[in-house]
């Protein structure tokens, strides 16, 4: 009985107390720069797309909404297609964790909603944004060890020339 | 008014009443809404009109244009009826409540205390047969339990009254609140109060006592399938209740329109509206008892503290040398 009453005291004051929510179409709530919202996929600094293609974001995904398809062109990794169900996806960041080249990312926008399912559907070109994201200045062929036009093995940062395996000279 | 000319005023009053209690019940539906928001550190219902008080007019609405289901299952003319008892019986039970000596539609009447027990005593009627003619399992376990709760309820809420009752003497509304010009029935009565109003929230089925709905267990409870402006009506009826039961402890306990320096009619809207406030704050506060806890509770601690009560001032009336 004593508890109710006191219960029943605090709650009289929340009367008082500040509203704790915000009238969100006219004002926007604070979303920190690590909100899990739309998910985008970067490019490097040069303007080249970032994802290889390794299907880890894929693999990662609870609720499998990301399907993507690799192809090849001249040593790099493109995804063919790349595709998100947002309808599906629970912004879980477990692509982002599993991205080995920061290529998937979150961003704080959670204003996608559509009168019809299908337009959830994000292909690449609506993933695709034109900057680098969170990682301004990572660029994944330029310190791995793949050869690709312009760049030679052993020419990536911080790698050394390869070894001759045929030589004795060490 | 027992010559023809009167019944114009007399019909007049009914109508103006009722007009004025449907809209104040309809208005409750928002303020309890906007309260609960506050209470919980949000703003509730503002969109519509001005500070949201048009969201009645829009649930109003939405709630005549829904499709009138009456389930294959049901039993029609029974399920038809108890939305209609609910409300029914709240309206004539308000009746007799006297808001200003001049204010009111039967204020005056000789029995109005025993009247309103038997307007709620009926209200149980609403629920149990809502409950059965909905032929639902959830619906009929609601009814049920509304049954056995307002049965056991209104021997407590009836028992609590006796001490008032002995101290004015009198079965008359009228006479009880002219009987507290010097002293509010609420010092004497204490324990009378707090069962009454125990009573009148387990009557209306409010929370914490809303067992019969007990949305997390029962669906709905009673009216579970209930749609449109049938339940409609079981919604309006409630907050009628909840007006009603406020009005009455204002009337038994507080002292009716007594009051200084304001008009009598802003004295008994304001304890009024105090009452139908602490409403919607035990609603935001307590959690819902479980059910043997709350039968319980009435039973074996209400019970035995209402005679007591009725006892101790039964002893003090006959001690005491007073004018009472």
């Amino acid at each position: 009985m004593l508890s109710s009453m006191r219960t029943l005291w605090y709650t009289f004051l929340h009367l008082f107390q500040r509203n704790v929510t915000v009238s969100y179409p006219e004002q926007m709530p604070y979303l920190a720069p690590r909100y899990r919202g739309r998910i985008v996929l970067t490019r490097d600094p040069d303007g080249e797309e970032r994802c290889v293609s390794c299907y880890l974001c894929a693999v990662a995904c609870p609720v499998d909404c990301i399907s993507l398809q690799k192809t090849e062109d001249e040593g790099r990794w493109y995804p063919e297609f790349f595709r998100i169900n947002f309808s599906r996806c629970i912004f879980c960041g477990f692509c982002e964790e599993a991205c080995p080249t920061y290529a998937i990312q979150l961003t704080p926008d959670f204003e996608m909603s559509e009168y019809n399912r299908q337009n959830l559907v994000y292909e690449k070109q609506d993933l695709l944004i034109s900057g680098p994201g969170k990682y301004p200045d990572y660029n994944f062929y330029r310190v791995s060890g793949l050869a690709i036009p312009g760049k030679d093995k052993g020419e990536a940062e911080n790698e050394r020339q390869p070894i001759d395996i045929r030589s004795l000279m060490p | 008014m027992n010559h023809p000319g009167s019944i114009i005023p007399g019909l007049l009053n009914i109508v103006l009443g009722l007009a004025f209690l449907m809209a104040a019940a309809a208005l409750l539906t928002w303020v309890e809404r906007r309260l609960l928001g506050f209470f919980q550190d949000r703003p509730g219902p503002n969109r519509a009109g001005p500070f949201g008080s048009l969201q009645v007019v829009a649930d109003g609405i939405k709630l005549l244009f829904k499709q009138d289901w009456i389930p294959p299952f049901a039993d029609p003319a029974v399920f038809v009826l108890a939305p209609a008892i609910a409300m029914v019986t709240v309206m004539l039970a308000i009746a007799v409540i006297p808001a200003t000596p001049v204010i009111g539609i039967i204020g005056n009447l000789n029995v109005g205390l025993l009247f309103f027990l038997a307007m709620s005593g009926l209200g149980v009627y609403s629920v149990v047969l809502a409950g059965w003619s909905s032929n639902n399992k959830f619906s009929l376990l609601g009814g049920m339990r509304a049954a056995a709760q307002m049965v056991s309820y209104e021997v407590f809420m009836g028992l609590s009254l006796v001490g008032v009752v002995m101290l004015s003497g009198s079965f008359n509304l009228t006479d009880i609140i002219h009987s507290q010009r010097h002293l509010w029935y609420v010092v004497p009565q204490f324990i009378g109060f707090v069962i009454f109003f125990m009573g009148g929230i387990a009557e209306t089925h409010r929370l914490p006592f809303d067992l019969p709905e007990g949305e997390s267990e029962l669906g709905a409870g009673f009216h579970t399938e209930y749609s449109g402006m049938k339940f409609g009506m079981f919604f309006v009826g409630e907050y009628i209740g909840i007006i009603l039961v406020s009005a009455m402890t204002t009337v038994l306990f507080l002292g009716g329109w007594y009051g200084p320096f304001l008009p009598p009619f802003m004295w008994f809207g304001i304890k009024t509206g105090f009452f139908v406030a602490f409403f919607i704050l035990l609603r935001a506060a307590l959690p819902r008892p479980r059910y043997d806890q709350f039968m319980s509770f009435g039973w074996k601690l209400l019970l035995p503290l209402t005679l007591l009560n009725i006892l101790v001032t039964g002893a003090l009336i006959l001690g005491l040398p007073g004018p009472s």
